[in-house]
Parts: C-alpha cells; structure tokens; sequence
C-alpha cells in the first residue's frame, strides 16, 4: 500500500512538472466547449437574403418586414431586378433569395393565392435545407396573420412541440458528445502516453527489476488522471450550464456516477493500449485514429447513428463512447434515472472489466 | 600566408548568468591533430558548438578555416566535416545511400561522387556490403564510415566528438589510422575523447577545466611538466582541480 | 549441494545462448556463455559495444527470456525464480534511467518505496557515495552532470542493500576523474559483501576487477583474474617509439620478426612472432620489453577468434 502511494505521489510530480500539458488538460474542455458552443453551431442564424420584391404593394412590404425581424435572416439588399441573383450567389454574398412577383398584391386579394419564389444556395444542403423551412413557415404566417378576419373552412392547424429542447438548441447535443470526448482524450491518451514514456526512457527497466507489482505500476499511472478527468467533467458542467444554458435535469450524483464509470473504462482502455505497445508514437497512433476517431464518428455525437448502414451500427455498439453518449443524454437532458439506463451502464462496466483484465494480463514482466 | 586555420581568441560563452566556456584562446595548424580533453561539464561541447558555427559566442573572437563565427558561420559550415558518436549515418539507409545523400548535401557534383564513392568503398573493403543498410554494420564499421563521410568533401578541418565510444581496441586503432592519413592529407583533426591512449596520437592536446583552458601542449611536454609517466596521470591531476559541479 | 553452490556462487551461467532476428539474418548475441561469479567479489565483463554484454545482464536481471542453457541469481532461477531474484537485485541499466523530472530525493525516496524501504534504513550503505550528491538533493535529475547522474543511479541501485549489484557500463561517456572516483566506490561495496558484476568497454579498468570475462561478438575469449590472463599470455611484447611514430608504425610492420604491431599511447607495442631469436631494432628507436596489458591480450585473442 505504501509502494502504491509512492507511485501516485511520483505521477502527480510528472503531471505538476509539465506544466504545459497540464495546462492543455485543464484548458481543453474549455476550449471545445467554446468552439462548439459558438463557433461550430450547426444552428443558423442571420443569414444573408436578397428579397426581389417586384409588387412593392402593402403586403409585400409586410411580409419583408417580418422577414427582416426574425433573427434568422439578415436581409442583404432589395431590389426589383431578379438579374443580379446568381452573381450574388456565386460570391458567396447571400445564402437565399426571395421573389415576390410584381402581381402579389393582388393574386392575394382576387384569387386567394399567389406564388412566390425561393431560390436557395444548395452547396451545403442542410443549410438551404433549414433557411428555407424557415422561410417557409416566415411565409406561413404570414398568411394566416393575413387571412384572419376573413378565415378559409378547413385548414389544419399542426401545432408542433419540441420535447427537450424547445429551442432546438445543438448544445444539447454536443455537450454530452464533447464530454465523452475529452474524458476519453485525458484518459486513453494520457495514460497510454505515460506507460509508454517508461518504457522508451528505460525507467520500466528498473522497474521491471525491482519487486513492484505490475498492477501498482499500472494502477498507480491511473489514478491521477482519473482526479483530472473530475475536475474537467466539473468544469464542463459548469460551462455548460452557465454559459450555454443547457439544464441538468437529471440526477447530479447519478451523472457523477456513470460519468466516472466511463473515465474507468477510458483509463482501462490506455492501460491496454501501453500494455501492447512499446514507443510513445505507436500509442499516440493508435489513440487517435483506432480509438479517438471511431468515437467522434460512432458515438452518435456528429453524425446520427440510425442513419447509419446496418454494419456501422453493428460496429458502433463496441464503441464506449455511444454508451455514455446515450447515459449522459437521458439523464442530463431527459432527466430519466437508473431504471432506464441499466442497460447501458452495464454494457460500460462489462467493457471496463474486458479492458482493465486485459490491460493486466498483456502487461509484460520481462522485457520484448 | 598563414597556416593556422583555426584561431581562438578570450572566445566565451554565457547561458543565463553561467560562464560555460571563459575567455579560452587557441590556434591550430593545418594538419595538426588536436585533442580537446576536459572533464564532463567542463564545457567541451558548448566551446565546439561554438567553433563548428552552431552557436554564437557571447564575446571573444574565432576565425574557422578563414571565416569569422559570428558572419559566416555558413561559410563555416561547408568548409568542415563534423562526426559524432551519437549523430553519424542514417540506419536505415544503404551504405552508398549515405554517402550519396551526404556528398550531395555539400554540392558535389554527381559524376565526382560516383567514382570517389567507388574509391572509398574499395578503400574500406567494404564491396560486398555496398548496398546492405548501414544498421546491419557492426558498431566498428559503422564509426569508420561516419569518419570517411565526414570528411568525403575534404574539409578543411574535421570536428570529431567522441569518436571511439565502445569500440572494440582493434576497430579503434584502425580508426586512429584514419586520422593519421586525413591529417597527412592536410586536414585538420579536432578531437575529443575519454580514453587517455588516445590523448597520446594527438599532436598536442589542451585540457579544459571549468570552462577554462588549463594545459596546452603536447603529449610528451605535458607529461614532462607534470611529471606524470602517462596522459591519464596528467588529466587527472588537472582535472582534479575542477570545482564546478555543473 | 546445490544450496551450497548457489551460497558460494551468487551468479551462475551455465551455457547460456541467445538470437535476435532482425528482418531476414538472425543475431547470436550470446554464443554459449559460462561463469560462475564468487561471493563478495568484483566480477568485469570487459568488451566493446555489441558484444552481448547488455544482453547478458538483462537474462540475470530477469528481464528477458533466452534460447538455452540456464543462469541462477542468488540461488534461484532466473527464469522461475525471478520474483525472489527481483527483491534481491541492484540493477544500474546502461542508459539512465531515473526520472529525470524528480529531484535527487525524490528519486532516492521513490526507489527506497518501491523496495519497501526507507532511505534512513540503509543510510550507512550510500552514505560514501549519496553524501557527494546530497547538496544537490533539491535539484532535479535531468540537471544534474554525468558524474553525478551515476553517483544517483548507483545510490538508487543499493538503496536495498541488494545482495548482488549489476552494473552495465557504468562508466561509459564518463571522464577519467569520474571514472576513478566511482571504481574506488566499488571496492568499498566489495567490502560491505556485495557481490558486483560489472560491463565496461574500457580495457584499463579490467585490473580493477578481481576476476574478468573478456566479450566479443558474443562469446567468451577468456576468463581469469587480470593478473593471470597478463602473466599467462605467451607471447612476447616490445615496445617501441621515436620521433615520427607514423612511419615507425609502417616500418614495423616489415620487421621479420613482428607478428602484430599497433599503437598503444605514446608508444607502438610490436607483438614478436613466436620462436624469433631476441629481436634486434633498427637505431634510433627506444624499444623495450614489457608486460602485456589486458588490451593487448585482448587484441590478440579478438585476432585469433577472427581467423
């Protein structure tokens, strides 16, 4: 036990030491908090539209103004020549166009119809996609605010909730995602790194020679990283909660709970990884792109996993980081308990205990 | 015309408040084999670093084959060959393969390296291994070669630090061979070792102590001086002086 | 008789053989290696770089596997037995290998824990050798200069007080002061008991040893005491010296009666091929007849294995 306490001691002056990196430990769930909150947000906001507007009557005045007060558009330039538009699509200058025919006044009025044109940059789909839903439902009300004194028989009404996230905020998303991130960054990474940085100095040598058991050497390399990975979970929560005012809705102590049963596993996971592994550079490789990659890409964070073909789901299933991801989402966000996340945090102990074992049995007591 | 290529004078160096190397002054002929001996930390290296155009100096002058350290170090740099026992050839490449990338690195023409390239490899007998990569040499070899490719340019002087580390007493002496027929050829020989038989090949040797030159001579002078029967005896009594403790 | 063995023998290598393969050629690092190092004695393993030495230390450490024969440490396996080895063993590696971000306590501190022990429990083992670093004890490792690196790592290496203490070149890139000073260490370990086996590529340092092996390519060219592998050596040795070594070095070469002739220092030893009358030297050359050192019985027998 003493030996152990020697060893964490001996860890925490490594990581004290390097002040660099700790620094980059500490200051990295800040900064993807940051980017993702506001610089990597796939929601749009005040995109620029041209509006063509060749009726220049009341209503169409009004619909502009409505479209001018939402905080989805910024309105680029007016004008009443449908010329100018692809020249302004093609430097980039706008994202959508509107035309209201020059008839638009009165098609309203006589026929009860009118049409109008959206014309939208498609090179990046899911925003032309979005700008012109959100166009479209600008124009929708417009039309009923417009109809009301004299209202049509039969129309549906679809009065749409979002459960969750009512503002259909992306932190939401991406705050659980951007944990699991940065817990598996600290822990797998880190803890491999350390291990393998023995072996290449020749410190494990000694090591290897003296009677220290080999599960102190290994446990012992984890420990401070799991205190580390704490205090990220902390500071992202905080961030999260303060400055993206995303709820925790769940049960604190339980988000605590699963969320140090993923660092385990994470921590577990770099342990195997130096265990099988003898240069820093081979660990650094097979951190990132045999397990950081497949996380960002299979946890479900980035891209939806149900849309997935079947053998990437399949694959997906073995990736720790989905797990967590779904955990973290039901209780943060949902606030569901226990009783529905057992599954999931059985399936991360079950690979916890797969990794540490591993990690354990491939750990070598001789040399090559 | 002088022959002195190379010329040392009060040349010192500061990291941060610690003199590693203080006012030494020196010169050197062509030709001449010169040991640069002291203990570890005395400031062997900083001073080479400096002489090799790798370092400016903090005050103090030196001219290196012509050209001043502190204006032409490029200059410097073509016109010496530099070996070490830690830096030499790239394991992984062939024999011929680095002599090829190390004559290329100093503009010789490729016609010229192809036949000085032949010549040197029927010089080491070394035919057979020609195209083998240079980690399937032993240790022996390995030090022989770095020497020929340090200096294949023919340099004017060759820097060598450590060049005999663990070698077997064999490879070593045929080692020192070698810079017995570059010196012959009028390149000048600088050279530091731990192995005091050596200190003995040298033509004259200075030993440094705490960032100080404090013997200059050579071999037979300083022994006669110091009344000591070998070069070890005159080291450790010099080196024995030294207070700093790096 | 075993037991009795073992008591009398710390160290045992009994035809030990060991290959690497790289790529597509296999290595023999140790060819069928054998010695027995006696209790409390100082044991050298003298040879240059790549002649198994390393290798060799790391199978009595316990730390790799080998193809035949077997070795004891301190009476167990090495193999079997590396549990018990490993708690009685000092092992000072060829490269250093503390940590270079601790401090000289630090260091000593943690190397005292992870044998369950405490610095002040073998205080008066290190203390000749840790007193000389102590002022430094704040600084951190990476600091400090070659000697004292390896004043550190021997301190780290005893601070159990092992019963067999394995040395891989520790005087390596180590100058000549250092390299006196840390020999004079091991003779007073050699006195508390310990049994010492150590490497080194320097051949002067073989007649501070008691008993040497010389090494190369892997095998054994001879093991003795330093005096007897001189005294023994049958061959006799002039040596000869004038104004131009140089020349006198080629010259030498075409005497009738030179078997071998290299520098050595300030003088060319010439070997005198075997059942030459008494050699008669050209005037002008300072020639006498001396005793073969160890590198000149070294030389002689790395020749004879070549051919």
């Amino acid at each position: 036990m003493k030996q152990f306490y020697h060893f964490i001691i001996k860890e925490f002056y490594h990581i004290f030491r390097d002040q660099k990196t700790l620094l980059i430990l500490l200051g990295m769930p800040m900064a993807q908090i940051v980017i993702f909150g506001f610089a990597l947000s796939n929601e749009v906001k005040n995109a620029h539209i041209t509006i063509v507007n060749q009726s220049n009557s009341a209503a169409s005045v009004k619909l502009v103004q409505k479209i001018e007060s939402s905080k989805y558009f910024e309105i680029y330039n007016q004008s009443t020549q449908t010329t100018d538009i692809e020249k302004m699509f093609r430097k980039g200058s706008i994202k959508i166009a509107l035309v209201i025919p020059p008839d638009f006044d009165k098609a309203i009025l006589a026929q009860n119809s009118s049409r109008l044109q959206i014309i939208s940059d498609a090179t990046d789909p899911n925003v032309a996609t979005t700008l012109t839903a959100y166009l479209s439902i600008i124009v929708a009300e417009f039309q009923k605010e417009t109809n009301q004194p004299n209202s049509i028989p039969y129309t549906i009404d679809v009065e749409t909730r979002m459960m969750y996230n009512p503002q259909l905020k992306g932190a939401y998303n991406f705050v659980p995602g951007v944990m699991a991130m940065v817990l598996l960054l600290v822990c797998t990474l880190m803890t491999s790194l350390t291990v393998v940085k023995e072996k290449e100095l020749g410190n494990m040598e000694i090591l290897l020679a003296s009677p220290v058991n080999p599960l102190i050497i290994i446990l012992a390399k984890a420990v401070p990283y799991l205190l580390l990975s704490i205090i990220n979970i902390i500071t992202i929560l905080l961030l999260s909660y303060f400055i993206l005012d995303v709820p925790i809705n769940g049960s604190l102590v339980l988000l605590f709970l699963v969320s140090i049963l993923f660092i385990l596993v994470s921590l577990a996971l770099g342990l195997l990884i130096s265990s099988v592994t003898g240069s820093q550079k081979a660990a650094m490789f097979i951190s990132l792109i045999v397990m950081f990659l497949p996380t960002v890409m299979f946890s479900g964070f980035i891209f939806p996993i149900e849309n997935m073909p079947l053998p990437l789901r399949v694959i997906s299933n073995i990736i720790p980081a989905k797990w967590y991801f779904i955990i973290v989402k039901s209780v943060m966000i949902k606030g569901l308990g226990l009783a529905v996340i057992w599954k999931e945090v059985l399936i991360l102990t079950g690979m916890m205990l797969f990794f540490f074992t591993m990690a354990i049995k491939k750990f070598k007591i001789r040399l090559s | 015309m002088n022959n002195k290529v190379i010329i040392v004078e009060k040349l010192t160096k500061i990291f941060n408040g610690f003199t590693a190397v203080d006012g030494i002054s020196f010169e050197v002929e062509k030709g001449e084999i010169f040991g640069f001996l002291g203990a570890n930390g005395a400031g062997k290296t900083t001073a080479m670093k400096m002489l090799c155009g790798l370092s400016m100096p903090t005050s103090g002058k030196a001219i290196i084959a012509g050209f001043d350290v502190y204006r032409e170090n490029e200059s410097i740099k073509k016109n010496i060959g530099y070996m070490s026992q830690k830096f030499s050839l790239y394991e992984d490449l062939t024999i011929k393969e680095n002599i090829r990338f190390y004559a290329g690195i100093y503009g010789i023409e490729p016609k010229v390296i192809k036949t000085k390239t032949a010549l040197l490899i029927e010089q080491l007998s070394l035919e057979k291994e020609a195209n083998m990569l240079v980690k399937q040499l032993p240790l022996g070899w390995k030090q022989k070669l770095a020497f020929s490719v340090a200096i294949f340019h023919d340099p004017q002087i060759v820097f060598l630090d450590e060049p005999t580390g663990g070698v077997d007493p064999i490879t070593r002496r045929d080692f020192w061979n070698m810079i017995y027929e570059a010196a012959a050829k009028g390149i000048t020989v600088f050279v530091t070792t731990h192995y005091m038989d050596e200190a003995e090949y040298c033509d004259r040797v200075s030993i440094m102590v705490d960032g100080q030159i404090d013997a200059m001579d050579t071999p037979g002078n300083l022994k006669r001086l110091f009344q000591a029967e070998s070069m070890d005896h005159v080291f450790l009594q010099i080196a024995r002086k030294a207070k700093r403790a790096e | 008789m075993e037991k009795f063995v073992s008591e009398q023998f710390p160290i045992i290598v009994s035809s030990v053989s060991k290959s690497y393969t790289t790529g597509k050629t296999v290595v023999k690092a140790l060819d069928n290696i054998s010695f027995e190092v006696e209790k409390g004695s100082l044991f050298g393993l003298i040879g240059p770089d790549g002649a198994g030495k390393t290798t060799l230390f790391r199978i009595l450490t316990s730390l790799l596997l080998f193809d035949t024969g077997r070795a004891w440490v301190d009476g167990f396996d090495v193999i079997t037995g590396y549990k018990e080895i490993r708690k009685r063993i000092g092992y000072m590696p060829g490269r250093f290998s503390l940590y270079t971000d601790l401090t000289v306590q630090e260091n000593l501190n943690f190397f005292a824990s992870i044998f369950e022990t405490t610095i002040e429990e073998n205080y008066d083992l290190i203390k000749g050798i840790y007193a000389q670093i102590e002022p430094f004890k704040n600084r951190r490792a990476g600091k400090l200069s070659g000697g004292m690196k390896q004043k550190l790592a021997l301190s780290c290496a005893l601070i159990h007080r092992p019963s067999v203490l394995f040395l891989d070149e520790p005087t390596t890139g180590v100058d000549a002061v250092s390299r006196k000073e840390f020999w004079d260490m091991l003779q007073a370990l050699k006195n508390e008991g310990i049994t010492i086996l150590v490497s080194t590529p320097y051949m002067d340092e073989a007649n501070l040893c008691d008993k040497v092996a010389l090494i190369q390519a892997g095998r054994i060219l001879g093991i003795n005491t330093p005096q007897h592998i001189t005294q023994s050596f049958a061959k006799t040795i002039y040596r000869v010296k004038n104004g131009n070594m140089h020349a006198l070095l080629q010259e030498a070469r075409h005497w009738d009666f030179t078997e071998q002739v290299y520098p050595f220092g300030e003088y060319h030893h010439v070997v005198i091929r075997q059942g030459s009358p008494e050699p008669q030297f050209p005037a002008g050359i300072d020639a006498g007849k001396i005793h073969p050192g160890i590198e000149d019985v070294f030389i002689d027998l790395m020749r004879n294995n070549e051919q």
